[in-house]
């Protein structure tokens, strides 16, 4: 527990076992905030938080970084590796720096923002999740997404999209190329509307929802619809 | 998995530290791969002594007073060689390409690591810490290095089949990944009269890039050359005595970050190998592009 007054619980990854870092925040109960110093690129840090806490992390991150989040606010002051909140459920995951590859990938719930860019394959299969990149986006993005939100404020790579199902991109940028049945969709004042809220919420106010395009699956590529009856 | 790690100095008062920071960046690098590593020091004048040429020999088996004499009788040069643990290296004041003909000649079995001025190639079968320490990289000098912690997949784990593949004058190549077509690759090298000293997919890219260079190609040519000959996943660091460089396929799998100040450029499979570099909370730090080339020259600096 801790009020204003207290000081925030550190854990310091220089001296401290990551494996006894991650116990000590999946303790039963746990609320308040947490700082982690020097990660140094480590991997797995945060994981499987499943707790109301603000985790702050100052320094760069490896893979798997706040993956499986539940309800946990994560702060990361710095790049996150391969697979950041790869699978959350629920919670925030803010990254100041970039992130690498498939960053948010599965994730069914909860927000991802990335200050930077974020690497090859982001959003890929993702279930739900909101993500928020306020750079560039690597290509494949959102590669078979399913469900959720991407919106990028800078530009795409190649194949965006690809073999999407029903999730929603919204893309302020350029796209090097679009993925299997990803098609430009009309911004509908529903859409306006959501993606001002995603940009608040991620904190990017100053963003003009007219000035992104929507992009989203023709659904060409389904093998099933909503007429078939089993 | 296998973990790739690079250092290229740009101020001259790093030199004296590169083995140091060398051997932090291969040991963090573990993880990646522990069955092999090897490592390549460019400027350490006590394995390769300036303006000489020099041969690495692997797994040699004889002393280094033998390789020297034998070496000496071939080119009729006064040929040194210091036994760094299972490396002997030799150098003489002749080309290195005539140490290395008559290296071959006297000892047509041996593997040869690398050739070239200024350049020291040690490789060998074990985990990466306990190599670097039986090396003693820590106490290494020079302007750059590179280093590979292994983890076999495409052929045995042997010094052969260990990186770096010094293949090409003063020449090393790393690789994190695998070549998919590298077999048909070989066989057009092969029958160009290319020999291979093993049945690794990453000795066919070493080949086929000093081939590229023999002919007069630059660095960022014979790359792009590369990207579109090899199908696969890789992520590459091809560096010459003056130069540096990075490359990965479309696919862009394989992990890779570059960092940058203005003393230094490094690039590492994974940023955590990078964590202690002096100066790093500071640096331009990126994940390179899809079969973009990313290439540094080194300054020459006058001692």
């Amino acid at each position: 527990m801790s009020s204003a007054d207290e000081a925030v619980p550190a854990f310091d990854l220089s001296t401290t076992p990551l494996r006894e870092v991650n116990q000590a925040l999946h303790a039963s109960g746990l609320e308040g905030e947490y700082v982690i110093e020097n990660p140094r690129g480590a991997h797995n840090v945060a994981v499987g938080l499943d707790a109301p806490v603000k985790v702050t992390v100052n320094g760069h991150l490896g893979y798997y970084a706040a993956g499986m989040n539940q309800q946990a606010e994560v702060v990361v002051n710095g790049n996150a590796g391969q697979g950041l909140a790869e699978n959350m459920m629920s919670g925030t995951v803010h990254v100041t720096g970039s992130a690498s590859q498939s960053a948010g990938a599965t994730g069914r719930g909860g927000l991802l923002v990335i200050d930077g860019d974020a690497g090859a394959r982001c959003g890929i299969s993702m279930k739900g999740i909101d993500i928020v990149v306020g750079g560039d986006v690597g290509h494949m993005s959102a590669f078979m997404a399913q469900k959720g939100r991407l919106v990028v404020r800078g530009d795409a790579g190649d194949a965006l999209g690809d073999s999407l199902y029903e999730a929603r991109i919204y893309l302020r940028g350029a796209a090097k190329s679009l993925g299997a049945d990803c098609v430009e969709k009309e911004m509908r004042p529903e859409h306006l509307e959501e993606l001002a809220g995603l940009l608040k919420a991620a904190g990017f106010v100053d963003d003009d929802p007219a000035s992104y395009k929507r992009y989203g699956s023709a659904r060409t590529l389904y093998h099933f619809t909503h007429e078939n009856e089993y | 998995m296998c973990g790739i790690v690079g250092l290229h100095l740009r101020s001259p008062e790093l030199y004296s530290r590169l083995g140091e920071l060398l051997t932090g960046m291969l040991c963090e690098m573990e993880d990646r791969g522990a069955d092999s590593a090897g490592i390549a020091v460019y400027g350490n004048d006590d394995w390769s002594p300036r303006g000489r040429g020099s041969v690495s020999l692997i797994d040699v088996e004889v002393s280094g007073e033998t390789v020297a004499a034998a070496l000496g009788a071939e080119t009729g040069a006064e040929v040194t060689a210091v036994t760094v643990d299972n490396v002997v290296l030799a150098s003489a004041d002749v080309d290195s390409e005539v140490l290395l003909s008559a290296a071959r000649k006297a000892f047509p079995h041996v593997l040869v690591g690398g050739f070239g001025e200024d350049l020291a190639v040690l490789k060998g079968v074990g985990a990466p810490r306990a190599l670097a320490e039986r090396w003693g990289l820590a106490k290494a000098q020079g302007w750059q290095g590179v280093g590979h912690t292994r983890m076999a997949t495409e052929s045995a784990v042997t010094s052969s089949g260990a990186h770096p593949y010094a293949v090409g004058p003063g020449e090393c190549l790393v690789h994190n990944g695998s070549f998919s077509n590298h077999a048909t690759i070989r066989r057009d090298l092969r029958a160009a009269g290319i020999e291979f000293d093993s049945e690794n997919d990453t000795e066919v890219g070493a080949r086929f890039v000093a081939r590229q260079l023999a002919d007069g190609k630059g660095v960022d040519e014979a790359l792009t050359d590369l990207t579109r000959t090899f199908d696969g996943f890789y992520t590459l660091l091809v560096s010459n005595r003056d130069s540096f460089a990075v490359v990965r396929d479309a696919i862009a799998c394989k992990p890779a970050v570059i960092a940058e100040t203005d003393d230094w450029v490094a690039m590492a499979s994974e940023y955590r190998a990078l964590a202690h570099l002096p100066g790093v909370e500071n640096a331009r730090i990126w994940e390179p592009e899809p079969e973009v080339i990313y290439h540094w020259n080194r300054q020459e600096v006058s001692a």
